[in-house]
């Protein structure tokens, strides 16, 4: 690929993504429509949870169902992070919880996106050892049952309020309503699609690779592929560890989205949340993944009209969409960049419509 | 060429080689013929580090390569067609072989080598697109074969290359085997089918119960009257 190409797609990726972000929150970044944003950010880290679900469920055939262990640790990692080191690390930041400028947010959420990427990480590569020695239904249950731990650890580690809810460190003040120091607001449309979209390039690079096709063959008969010369360990344990990263750093852009992190985010019901997006959108493809998370974190607000019955309806479209497409949305097909490139803009064209500013 | 040392593998508690040794040198064909279950895919396995040996040791060109791991097995040239080809049959026919060469680097020597697999197996060539898994029998052991010599292996493992294919199929097989050693890979193959296996091998192994009870030129064993009676049903 020629070299202005390249830099071109990554200046092209950037230009959306703060047009994204400057149309939703405008220049002061005080009042926008927070529904839209909300929507929108669960779409991108739906996107970022199911893509990176995909290089280990996808790609290497490996069945976790732990997936939302990952994203608490990303989570509770970052959010302890910027508490606790708020004084040293970042004392430009606001305490307050109010709105951060995006450049301001920069470096900062880049430490805590690390924090919680590499945190999650040396976990995921603690849970991908057994995967070298079980296979199927047995490793669901294990990284189910690493879920199950994660959650039970942090509900009693005190520092980080996990029995209830964290909300940052009390400190004294004179103004009870600062009595603590909020977890900063720092992450916004911008950040969170900027990680979506490396996630995908991510992705992408590596299915269309050497490594791609040595995740497959991993996924298809192991023994085949060992008998190829390829390490099928150092795949599959190699898919955990990216896995786990692309998902902590979720987790540290979630809890810097909420203003307070509770234990109840991280039920195992969300583990199985992302694990239908993979197989809805079609095993292994990075496209029909990365759409059917956004349409599964659209659809229940589209079908906000009709109330109660959603409940109804929601699953109901999800049996019939198994039924006729079993094989998930894109089976293992993958659309094209001309496409994709459409699909982009035609999500920016649905967001430029006037937001109504509260 | 090749060299085992008292080779002894357990599944668990069960033995499936007890202290099994032979010898292959450059250039031949040499068939491990023998009943179901006498060790003979095991023995393929032990020298591509498939499954461990407890003791004993494998030789390949001079270098031990006991217990290694089976990519860089891979990597010293020796090339394993398993049992039951275990071709992927989600990928298509070009990726299988892509798949092949996969500890290889040198993109000029993988498409010569492409070039040369489609010449052996013309089949392969029409179906390149297409899912392995669509493919038939006989043409499912000619990937594997396919894929197997991708790696460019000096030594070809080949695990029951006739296994339910029709006879003239068979005979094609065996065919590519002699052409396949004739272009200068030394090749061990594993065969029931003890009359085709030693009609185109230069020396057999007979293994039974994890042991080798017999080892001789395949024209003797061809002609032996206990071989007959056991293996070749006259």
């Amino acid at each position: 690929m020629p070299l202005w190409k390249r830099f071109g797609g990554i200046a092209l990726v950037f230009g959306l993504l703060l047009l994204l972000d400057h149309l939703l929150y405008g220049p002061s970044r005080v009042a926008h429509d927070q529904y839209k944003e909300d929507v929108l950010i669960r779409c991108g880290l739906a996107i970022i949870l199911a893509v990176s679900l995909n290089i280990v469920n996808g790609f290497t055939g490996q069945f976790s169902l732990g997936h939302i262990g990952f994203y608490m640790v990303g989570a509770y990692v970052g959010a302890a992070l910027s508490t606790y080191g708020h004084t040293h690390l970042f004392p430009q930041l606001p305490t307050d919880g109010s709105p951060v400028g995006l450049w301001t947010s920069a470096l900062p959420i880049l430490a805590v996106s690390l924090a919680g990427g590499l945190a999650a990480a040396a976990i995921g590569f603690l849970v991908g050892l057994p995967s070298l020695r079980l296979r199927g239904d047995y490793l669901a249950i294990i990284t189910l049952g690493f879920a199950q731990i994660i959650l039970v650890i942090v509900r009693n580690i005190k520092a980080v309020d996990g029995a209830t809810s964290f909300t940052g460190l009390p400190v004294a003040s004179q103004d009870q309503a600062l009595a603590h120091v909020a977890t900063p607001h720092l992450t916004s449309l911008f950040w969170v699609f900027l990680v979506a979209a490396l996630v995908i390039w991510v992705a992408y690079s590596l299915r269309f690779s050497v490594h791609g096709l040595a995740f497959l063959a991993v996924r298809e008969d192991e023994i085949a592929a060992e008998a190829m010369g390829i390490n099928t360990t150092r795949y599959k344990v190699l898919a955990f560890v990216l896995s786990a990263f692309f998902t902590g750093i979720a987790g540290a852009l979630f809890a810097h989205y909420q203003s307070s992190l509770s234990n109840e985010s991280f039920r195992f019901e969300r583990s199985i949340d992302v694990v239908v997006m993979v197989v809805l959108g079609g095993l292994g493809s990075i496209s029909g993944v990365t759409i059917a998370a956004v349409l599964l974190t659209i659809l229940p607000e589209a079908l906000r009209p009709i109330a109660q019955y959603r409940l109804v309806v929601y699953p109901l479209l999800l049996v019939i969409l198994m039924l006729t497409r079993p094989q998930g949305i894109f089976g293992r097909e993958e659309v094209s960049r001309a496409w994709l490139r459409g699909q982009l803009t035609s999500i920016a064209g649905w967001f430029s419509r006037r937001p109504d500013r509260v | 060429m090749l060299i085992l040392e008292n080779i002894e593998v357990s599944y668990g508690p069960i033995k499936a080689l007890k202290s099994v040794s032979l010898e292959i040198a450059a250039g031949e064909i040499v068939t491990l013929i023998g009943a179901n279950g006498a060790g003979k895919s095991t023995t393929l396995r032990a020298i591509s580090g498939l499954v461990p040996s407890q003791s004993g040791r494998i030789l390949f060109e001079g270098k031990e390569i006991t217990n290694k791991p089976a990519d860089q097995i891979v990597q010293l040239g020796v090339g394993h067609s398993p049992e039951g080809r275990r071709i992927f049959a989600n990928m298509s026919v070009r990726e299988n072989l892509e798949l092949g060469a996969y500890t290889r680097r040198d993109r000029a020597g993988i498409a010569e080598d492409l070039e040369r697999g489609l010449t052996l197996f013309p089949r392969l060539r029409e179906r390149i697109g297409q899912n392995a898994g669509t493919l038939s029998g006989g043409e499912q052991q000619m990937l594997a074969m396919a894929r197997a010599l991708m790696a460019r292996p000096r030594l070809l493992l080949l695990d029951e290359p006739s296994l339910g294919l029709a006879p003239f199929l068979v005979r094609d097989i065996f065919r590519i085997i002699q052409d396949i050693n004739q272009q200068g890979t030394t090749v061990l193959l594993v065969e029931q089918n003890a009359h085709l296996a030693l009609g185109i091998a230069h020396r057999g192994y007979v293994l039974e119960t994890g042991h080798i009870v017999m080892a001789d030129e395949a024209k003797a064993l061809l002609a032996n009257d206990d071989i007959k009676k056991a293996y070749l049903g006259e």
